[in-house]
């Protein structure tokens, strides 16, 4: 008997793009870099995710929503595995994800993150999302979730959120 | 089961519970709204890595335990986190001093750790040294405004860091088990990066004009299950909800 295998690998892909993170539900799972792989073994589906954080409180979330994508076109069998490794990093954000946080006005991550820069106490220039001033501050390098900072800006005084390198 | 092994990823995973637990009593409490955020958000990398610790010693315990079994049904004599960990968070001097010094040294370890032959091992410190950083450069640059501010925030920090001493040296105790994780490329070896640990410690501490103290005696035994009278109510309070309503699910 011949399995036949009902959705290609790029169409679950593209259904990827549905799932909103919950904390930010201007970027989908795809934008930030969570899906890392998505493949057949056997008549099983499997979508590997990572988290952005450890301790990232939305990943069960956005498991559930994946799921329900998956029940949504009704795929028989699926699977979904949380890796750890390779580590997350911002700089798997997709250039779509960085604009769309520019324009709900939180400010993208900036350049690489592999560096020691932070722990020298070197830090980077960041443009106020919403005048464009690069005459801004940091405030805390923790923000209203795990994966952003709180700045504020000289110029037109607005705080704002950074989304950090990591 | 690997029981070296499994003991091995418990001291970790509970490092970390016990810590990220303390740090989340100061939500509501701290000093100014951003630290009570960044100790908050903190406290959740712990939790969050304690998790995937958890995960891991389910995984080689293989007995069907899952990871918040694991964290909320054992007792005090099966916690193997440091004793420093467990202490009450005090004023926010002594949270900050305990934070710097720990953290400054479990950045190191895992910097460590990200080359362990174990690959879980491997993929969760390359991880958590990420967050790492970030608790380590917020502690520091209060260690740096407490010692260099006033009188009194100067005189709180040294009297925090003295106060904290004597709980260190067990961070870098090797007993016969953290060899044998060492022989086999599992491990880190403490006494590799305590040169590098007291030169940062010192050069933080010689900016913010305080003084490092003296060693001496130090606390010791957590790592093999001997608390001070702390952790028991830690427990009692994180774990009351799975002990009175086994399988409880939130």
């Amino acid at each position: 008997m011949v399995i036949e295998l009902a959705y290609a690998i790029e169409h679950i892909w593209e259904w990827m793009k549905e799932v909103e993170d919950p904390e930010i539900p201007v970027l989908n799972v795809i934008d930030l870099g969570i899906v890392r792989d998505i493949k057949y073994q056997g008549e099983t589906l499997i979508v590997t995710i990572t988290p952005t954080y450890s301790g990232c409180p939305a990943m069960k979330t956005i498991e559930t929503d994946i799921a329900e994508i998956l029940e949504e076109y009704a795929v028989p069998h699926y699977r979904i595995e949380t890796v750890l490794s390779p580590a997350w990093t911002t700089d798997w954000m997709s250039d779509a994800g960085k604009l769309k946080l520019h324009q709900v006005g939180i400010a993208p991550p900036t350049g690489y993150s592999a560096d020691k820069a932070l722990l020298m106490g070197k830090i980077r220039t960041i443009r106020c999302p919403i005048c464009g001033s690069e005459d801004t501050q940091m405030v805390s390098q923790f923000g209203s979730t795990a994966c952003k900072a709180l700045y504020k800006c000289e110029n037109c005084l607005e705080p704002f959120d950074h989304f950090k390198c990591i | 089961m690997n029981q070296d092994l499994f003991k091995y990823i418990l001291r970790w995973a509970d490092n970390s519970l016990i810590h990220g637990q303390r740090l989340a009593q100061w939500c509501g409490h701290g000093p100014v709204l951003e630290e009570d955020i960044a100790l908050t958000n903190t406290a959740l990398d712990y939790i969050g890595q304690a998790t995937n610790l958890y995960k891991y010693a389910a995984q080689i315990e293989g007995a069907g335990r899952d990871e918040d079994q694991i964290a909320f049904l054992r007792d005090e004599w099966e916690y193997y986190n440091l004793i420093l960990l467990e202490q009450p968070n005090g004023d926010y001097a002594y949270t900050i001093a305990r934070q710097f010094l720990f953290s400054t040294w479990y950045y190191l370890v895992l910097v460590e750790m990200a080359e362990s032959k174990d690959e879980f091992f491997s993929g969760f410190a390359t991880k958590s040294a990420k967050e790492l950083k970030y608790h380590v450069v917020h502690s520091r640059d209060w260690v740096l405004r407490m010692g260099d501010g006033t009188e009194e925030s100067n005189q709180r920090i040294q009297t925090a860091i003295d106060a904290v001493w004597a709980y260190l040296p067990e961070m870098f105790e090797m007993d016969a088990l953290d060899n044998r994780m060492v022989e086999h490329g599992i491990g880190v070896d403490f006494k590799k990066i305590q040169p590098l640990w007291r030169t940062q410690v010192e050069a933080v501490l010689g900016e913010a004009t305080l003084r490092t103290p003296a060693d001496g005696w130090g606390h010791s035994g957590g790592k093999n299950g001997k608390h001070s009278e702390h952790l028991g109510y830690i427990l009692a309070e994180m774990q009351f909800l799975q002990r009175a309503y086994p399988g409880a699910k939130w």
